[in-house]
């Protein structure tokens, strides 16, 4: 019995639904093929270190299984080549080694010393009002460098943008140099909110109304 | 006789200096590098992500390579960087 880890990167610009039925799908094609899947570990929403096919976050997945022939990889890889939701995968066979730390891992023997120092840090993080940063470059109008500017001014997620008032974003914009002036905020807070409720289909319906940020019906 | 102020030291100030660079998975025991953890990871790589040598982290050449190999995974999978600047 041969032990592969397959960790892939599934496109966040998709209804919520779908991104779970990618996942499963290949879930599904792993189980199918007479191997036992071991542990799923759905990783979530995730930060790239940079940007792949003008995406600047993923929703990452980890299948661990065992198989006594290794040929669903092959079979396995060709379908995640053809997907086009898929936009980065890795297949890696674990030695021994491998397969005891993914089992301490979730026994939390691995994870014990700095799970009581990572837990004790959440609430650190907490207590100093510490938000999770969010991919503020999905809303319309917002690309990185403004993404930058509002992190650095306290607005890292999407419940706080979609909290801030227009007069707010503006004053940012205009701390931050005469380039950003010219930036419209006013539907932005109306895309953070359906950001921060997962709504990315009726986000989509949003963008592709809106020219730069700024409703076509105002025009 | 000239003045040798290039000489700084009579002995080497390294001599009775106990932190001796030591590979720290050899000492605690770690078997394997977890390509998903960037955190960890980014204890071997400098600040534009490129790879510290050994002489510098003190990994003992078995596990130095497998730092490197679990490294280009994570770059792979976009967990860390290819290139940048003020990664620390």
């Amino acid at each position: 019995m041969k032990q592969y880890e397959i960790t892939f990167i599934i496109d966040p610009v998709l209804p919520g639904d779908e991104i779970k039925t990618a996942g499963k799908a290949y879930e599904k094609l792993i189980a199918n093929e007479g191997c036992t899947i071991v542990h799923v570990d759905e990783m979530g929403l995730q930060q790239l270190a940079y940007p792949i096919n003008k995406r600047n976050s993923g929703v990452y997945k980890c299948i661990e299984f065992q198989t006594e022939t290794g040929s669903v990889i092959s079979k396995l890889e060709l379908a995640l080549r053809r997907d086009e939701r898929i936009m980065r995968f890795l297949t890696v066979k674990l030695d021994k080694y491998g397969v005891k730390y993914n089992d301490d891992k979730r026994n939390g023997k691995i994870g014990s010393k700095s799970k009581s120092k990572s837990s004790s840090k959440e609430d650190k993080k907490e207590e100093k009002g510490y938000v999770k940063k969010d991919d503020l470059t999905l809303i319309e109008g917002v690309g990185p460098k403004i993404a930058n500017l509002l992190s650095v001014a306290g607005l890292k997620s999407y419940d706080s943008v979609a909290g801030a008032s227009i007069e707010d974003i503006r004053s940012i914009l205009s701390k931050g140099g005469s380039n950003y002036i010219g930036h419209d905020p006013s539907t932005w807070s109306q895309q953070a909110k359906l950001a921060a409720g997962g709504k990315w289909a009726e986000l989509n319906k949003l963008k592709d109304k809106l020219i730069r940020g700024i409703s076509s019906e105002e025009e | 006789m000239a003045s040798r102020d290039d000489i700084k030291f009579l002995s080497n100030p390294n001599i009775g200096n106990d932190n001796k660079k030591y590979c720290r998975f050899r000492k605690f025991g770690i078997r394997h590098i977890d390509y998903k953890d960037p955190d960890f990871l980014l204890q071997f790589v400098n600040e534009q992500g490129k790879l510290l040598p050994r002489r510098i982290t003190g990994n003992s050449l078995k596990y130095q390579k497998k730092v490197a190999i679990a490294v280009k995974r994570a770059r792979h999978l976009s967990l860390m960087p290819y290139v940048t600047d003020l990664l620390k």
